[in-house]
């Protein structure tokens, strides 16, 4: 009973806590993949609320990192075996994220240590990627896979790119291309103070895929033996008609 | 204009992709080959996955093929005895490449394997292909020697069946094995392998020159059929825009192509085609001993 009391009044004890309070939104709950896609823009946006009403005399430091879901990735390392450049060694990551986009009111290492950093992966070089078997040069293949992935546009990194305004409102322009793959991301905002975190919001992004391409895919996935029937009856029919056409 | 391929996951400029079948589909029509060994190398050059790129351009041969096969059935220049027998080889050929292609697929070594088996039969193809068409250039040319009727390793094959259209009475385990090897280049590198099959058709097997081209497009049809649903059912790679881009462009392109031959001297066309496969050897070859731009490559694993 006593325990139950106890419980019931943790929400007080941390409301009284006197911390900063993280507001978070999304410009859009979903982003959806179509025809002609050209990459999406999305706006992440919120306030920091201080208690009794305080506006801080410096800028909150804002964090803001958005995910894409993880995969398991094989990195492959080509060397040059009897004059030809061939894939030699290779390390397998178990969870290399599909989309990672961070940006922030500072560069990362003027905001938090190493450390907390890397606990909360906040940066391109903090994310734990959880490199497979034997990992003795795991970091070089890790610095190959951030490479690849940053000039694909699916990693990304603004060391200015949270905008403060008033010291309480921010607002971030994060950019999802082409590539990127559909799915549940996360997009979370931190509020650090002195190096650590000391407040974060979660909001979910839906990135799919819709209209004739989605239904595409979603078939070929499900029925690939009718998917591929009927590309061969494609291919047939238009075989036919052209030689039908050249006759004429 | 730029289209989303569902398959492959990337924005193409569709344009660009209708007029590389355009080309390739040009050069079938006006030198009779079907160009599945163009098609690929470009595609994947463009940015498309190798293995997407390798099925749908199989597709697509399916559908450059049908007329070709169609004009040659009501001709008569289809030996569908031996045509069947080939494409039983060539069903058990693109299923045995099928797995042959995931092995590689999983070791991370399949792109290497394209890219040297195209070296090897560009140039082995691009080479015989210039000394004859050379030889057919050289106005007093020594009259060739009279044809063998066929290889001795193929007259020494058991169980000796009669094909009356190709006039042969062999073996069918020989055409049965030459369809087999062609099938598993055909889910490989994404060819029809008709310059691999006609040659071996005349010089290996003997049949009689009318109906060589026909039965081969025979088997290309069906076994370039096979192998997309194979594709789309194993390796989920058949990109049917993809397809359906090259199509429109292949089958514009031959037209022209067609008429275009009518105009032009078909052993010049030879001779330059020859020189195009060879340059495309070359520099496939030289490639492969480049430092490549990227030293990393990332997969699902």
């Amino acid at each position: 009973m006593r325990r139950l009391q106890l419980l019931a009044a943790a929400p007080l004890l941390l409301a009284a806590a006197p911390g900063p309070r993280l507001f978070a939104a999304l410009s859009q709950p979903r982003v959806e993949i179509s025809y002609g896609f050209a990459g999406a823009e999305l706006l992440v946006y919120g306030a920091v609320q201080y208690p009794r009403g305080r506006i801080p005399d410096d800028e909150p430091r804002i964090a803001v990192v958005a995910r894409g879901p993880d995969a398991r990735v094989v990195v492959r390392q080509k060397a040059r075996r009897a004059g030809i450049w061939i894939n030699a060694a290779s390390q397998t990551f178990a969870t290399a994220p599909s989309y990672v986009a961070v940006a922030t009111s500072r560069p990362v290492d003027e905001l938090l240590d190493p450390q907390t950093a890397a606990l909360w992966e906040i940066g391109l070089g903090n994310l734990a990627l959880a490199p497979r078997g034997d990992a003795t040069r795991a970091g070089e293949f890790a610095r190959g896979l951030l490479d690849l992935r940053r000039r694909a546009g699916l990693y990304r990194q603004e060391p200015y790119g949270v905008h403060v305004t008033e010291n309480i409102l921010y607002r971030a322009r994060l950019v999802i291309p082409p590539a990127a793959p559909v799915g549940a991301y996360r997009v979370a905002v931190h509020l650090i103070e002195d190096g650590q975190v000391v407040a974060s919001v979660e909001r979910p992004l839906d990135v799919r895929k819709t209209g004739f391409e989605a239904g595409v895919s979603d078939f070929a996935a499900r029925h690939g033996f009718w998917y591929g029937l009927a590309a061969v009856v494609l291919a047939v029919g238009t075989g036919w008609a052209a030689s039908w056409v050249g006759r004429r | 204009m730029d289209l989303y391929l569902p398959i492959a996951g990337m924005s193409v400029n569709a344009l660009v992709i209708v007029l590389l079948g355009a080309g390739v589909g040009f050069l079938s029509g006006m030198l009779g080959v079907g160009g599945g060994f163009l098609t690929t190398p470009l595609l994947i050059f463009y940015g498309v996955p190798p293995a997407v790129a390798v099925a749908s351009s199989a597709t697509q041969i399916t559908g450059a093929s049908v007329s070709g096969a169609l004009a040659h059935a009501r001709r008569k220049g289809v030996d569908f005895k031996m045509g069947a027998v080939m494409v039983a080889g060539g069903l058990a050929g693109s299923v045995a490449g099928s797995f042959l292609f995931e092995l590689l697929q999983a070791l991370g070594q399949i792109d290497t394997t394209i890219s040297i088996v195209y070296v090897l039969m560009l140039l082995s193809i691009g080479g015989l292909m210039l000394r004859d068409s050379v030889r057919a250039l050289r106005p007093r040319a020594t009259p060739r020697a009279a044809p063998r009727r066929h290889n001795r390793f193929v007259a020494a094959l058991p169980w000796r069946v009669r094909f009356y259209r190709s006039g042969l009475y062999i073996s069918p385990i020989a055409p049965f094995l030459l369809g087999l090897a062609v099938g598993i280049l055909t889910v490989i590198m994404g060819i029809g392998g008709g310059f691999i099959l006609v040659p071996a058709m005349i010089y290996l097997l003997g049949m009689a020159a009318s109906v060589v081209v026909g039965t081969s497009l025979f088997q290309i049809l069906f076994v370039t059929a096979a192998t997309t649903l194979l594709h789309a059912t194993q390796s989920k790679t058949v990109d049917i825009v993809l397809a359906a881009l090259l199509l429109v462009g292949g089958v514009i392109g031959a037209q022209y192509g067609a008429s275009a031959a009518r105009r032009l001297p078909a052993e010049k066309l030879r001779l330059v085609l020859a020189l195009v496969v060879l340059a495309f050897g070359i520099r496939l070859a030289l490639q492969l001993t480049y430092r490549p731009g990227e030293i990393f490559t990332v997969d699902p694993a």
